[in-house]
């Protein structure tokens, strides 16, 4: 017989909680004991903290990789030691700050790298603005390009019109 | 509202009167929501966390669907409390272990709740009995646009939605699915369904076991990825998913009818025979063999109007709720004894099960069944 499995979270305990789950046709093995598996709610039949976990274990290794063990977050203080600890990141602003690492985290875990879902309203606004002026800008350049200098006018007027529609 | 009343009145979820609520006991969808200018509630001191509870609870309780709402903070509640408001799937178990600086929020219906400075700043849910995915996403969506007129969510223009968690990154949506499948796992199809629907992104989930093992013969489908995908894609696709399992969940109950009456009318005469006998049970035991009471129901071995007790019975036979109604701790022993004495005079009146009615398409039924 083997040694016992220790938990694969905390470490130090006897592991007693054995998961398996398959997630796109991989099979994930996850051991923990039993105050690890309550704490991660692992046991809860509800609950959905196991896929997070599964994915959650590798991802700190991942931050650390790329933004360097040091770093922490001006936001909230929070650093890549404390993500290797929980799991979970600090605030909003850590999204920035470990940016690099998380990228490739979130293309592993995820469908896409780009949200296409929900925008909250007052955002939604604000983004379509930038969009459409980002856009115009890109055409305004092309026609001045093309020596388009009458196309040019006409989208040099309609930049103005938004930029002034913006400030009201 | 008082959490005496909440408990006093079982969940609307929970009456079974859904679409397909034979197989489908329950739609959820959860949203994951934070304050932009605020630690996430894990990384937050005590007194950022009291600031952000205070600032959201109000926007919270003021929600035209949370008229006459049951609203607490989790100090005020006691263990046993917060186990009943768990087994109702109305807080999570992470929730529960939270006391000061943490609320819930829940709709008279009980179908609605949210639940402040979970992992998240917000974490609010619709339930609803049967497959009704897309009315419950509808009903969290509408509370959610009226609560992001009011509250600055962090949200990021490519990343979306920003969580504690990366793995909720992006719509911090959860949609999922419980399921109740014996014929699937009596005729071993199970784990061939499990990978069938996890190579399409979605993750099935027994309640405490794994594959075959699951408890009560039920499992959860849920979506298993947040960003890439809009909200309605998610839902479609997994409401589509769960539909193909019914499918199967029926085909399956068919062909066990035809094939194998014998070993159905077994498993269903035992669970009745042990339920209205037995003077000590667990809760695993009583999930599994009220499952097939339940399945015994769905084919007719029983009258359809005796399926209100077995339902009542899969959440009154939960550890929590079988404190609650007695008013008293209890030691396991005192529990098994207590459970197995509530189901044998619930089902008193219980008939036995009768094989002479099969429901539509159970031609061939009526053949002797084979004696293997």
């Amino acid at each position: 017989m083997s040694a016992p499995m220790t938990c694969d979270d905390c470490k130090t305990n006897v592991a007693s909680v054995f998961l398996t789950e398959i997630v796109e046709g991989k099979m994930k093995k996850v051991n923990l004991c039993d105050s690890c598996a309550k704490t991660k709610g692992v046991l809860d039949p509800t609950g959905f903290a196991l896929a997070d976990l599964l994915l959650g274990l590798g991802a700190a290794q991942e931050i650390e990789r790329a933004s360097g063990a040091a770093q922490r977050c001006p936001g909230c203080g929070f650093s890549q030691a404390d993500f290797k600890k929980t799991g979970r990141l600090g605030c909003a602003q850590c999204y920035e700050t470990f940016g690099e690492g998380l990228t490739s985290l979130l293309k592993a875990m995820h469908t896409g790298t780009q949200h296409t879902g929900k925008v909250p309203a007052r955002i939604a606004r604000t983004v379509e603005r930038e969009n459409a002026l980002k856009t115009l800008q890109k055409d305004l350049q092309k026609a001045v390009a093309d020596e388009n200098y009458e196309s040019a006018a006409q989208i040099r007027d309609q930049l103005r019109q938004l930029e002034t529609s913006a400030e009201a | 509202m008082k959490i005496e009343t909440v408990l006093a009145h079982p969940s609307d979820w929970l009456r079974g009167d859904g679409p397909h609520h034979q197989i489908v006991i329950s739609s959820r969808v959860r949203f994951a929501r934070n304050i932009r200018t605020h630690a996430f509630p894990g990384w937050a001191k005590k007194a950022e966390r009291a600031l952000i509870l205070e600032e959201i609870k109000p926007r919270v309780d003021e929600l035209p669907e949370m008229q006459d709402a049951f609203s607490e903070y989790m100090q005020e509640l006691t263990a046993l409390d917060k186990q009943v408001l768990v087994e109702r799937h109305l807080i999570s178990r992470e929730q529960a272990a939270k006391n000061t600086g943490s609320a819930v929020v829940i709709n008279r219906k009980q179908t609605l709740s949210i639940m402040i400075n979970e992992e998240d700043h917000l974490r609010m849910q619709a339930l609803r009995s049967g497959l009704q995915l897309k009315n419950v996403f509808k009903l969290l969506d509408k509370v959610d646009s009226a609560l992001e007129q009011k509250l600055d969510f962090a949200f990021h223009p490519r990343l979306g939605y920003l969580t504690a968690c990366p793995t909720n990154v992006g719509t911090g949506m959860r949609a999922s699915a419980m399921v109740h499948l014996p014929a699937l796992v009596l005729s071993e199809q199970i784990n061939q369904i499990i990978q069938a629907v996890n190579k399409i992104g979605l993750a099935v989930r027994g309640l405490y076991g794994e594959g075959t093992e699951a408890m009560g013969n039920l499992f959860q489908v849920s979506n298993q990825k947040t960003l890439g995908e809009k909200e309605e894609e998610i839902i479609t696709r997994l409401n589509q998913v769960i539909e193909k399992i019914i499918e199967h969940e029926q085909n399956a109950r068919q062909l066990l009818l035809q094939k194998r009456l014998g070993t159905l009318l077994d498993q269903v005469g035992r669970a009745f025979g042990i339920l209205t006998h037995a003077h000590s049970m667990t809760s695993k035991e009583a999930l599994n063999l009220l499952s097939f009471m339940k399945l015994g129901i769905d084919l007719g071995f029983f009258p359809d109007g005796h399926r209100p007790v077995i339902d009542e019975l899969f959440m009154e036979t939960q550890p929590a709720h079988l404190q609650k109604n007695t008013q008293q701790k209890l030691q396991v022993e005192e529990r098994d004894a207590l459970r197995a004495g509530i189901i044998r005079e619930k089902l008193k009146q219980f008939p036995e099960p009768d094989v002479g009615p099969i429901p539509e398409n159970g031609n061939g039924s009526t053949e002797k069944p084979d004696d293997e």
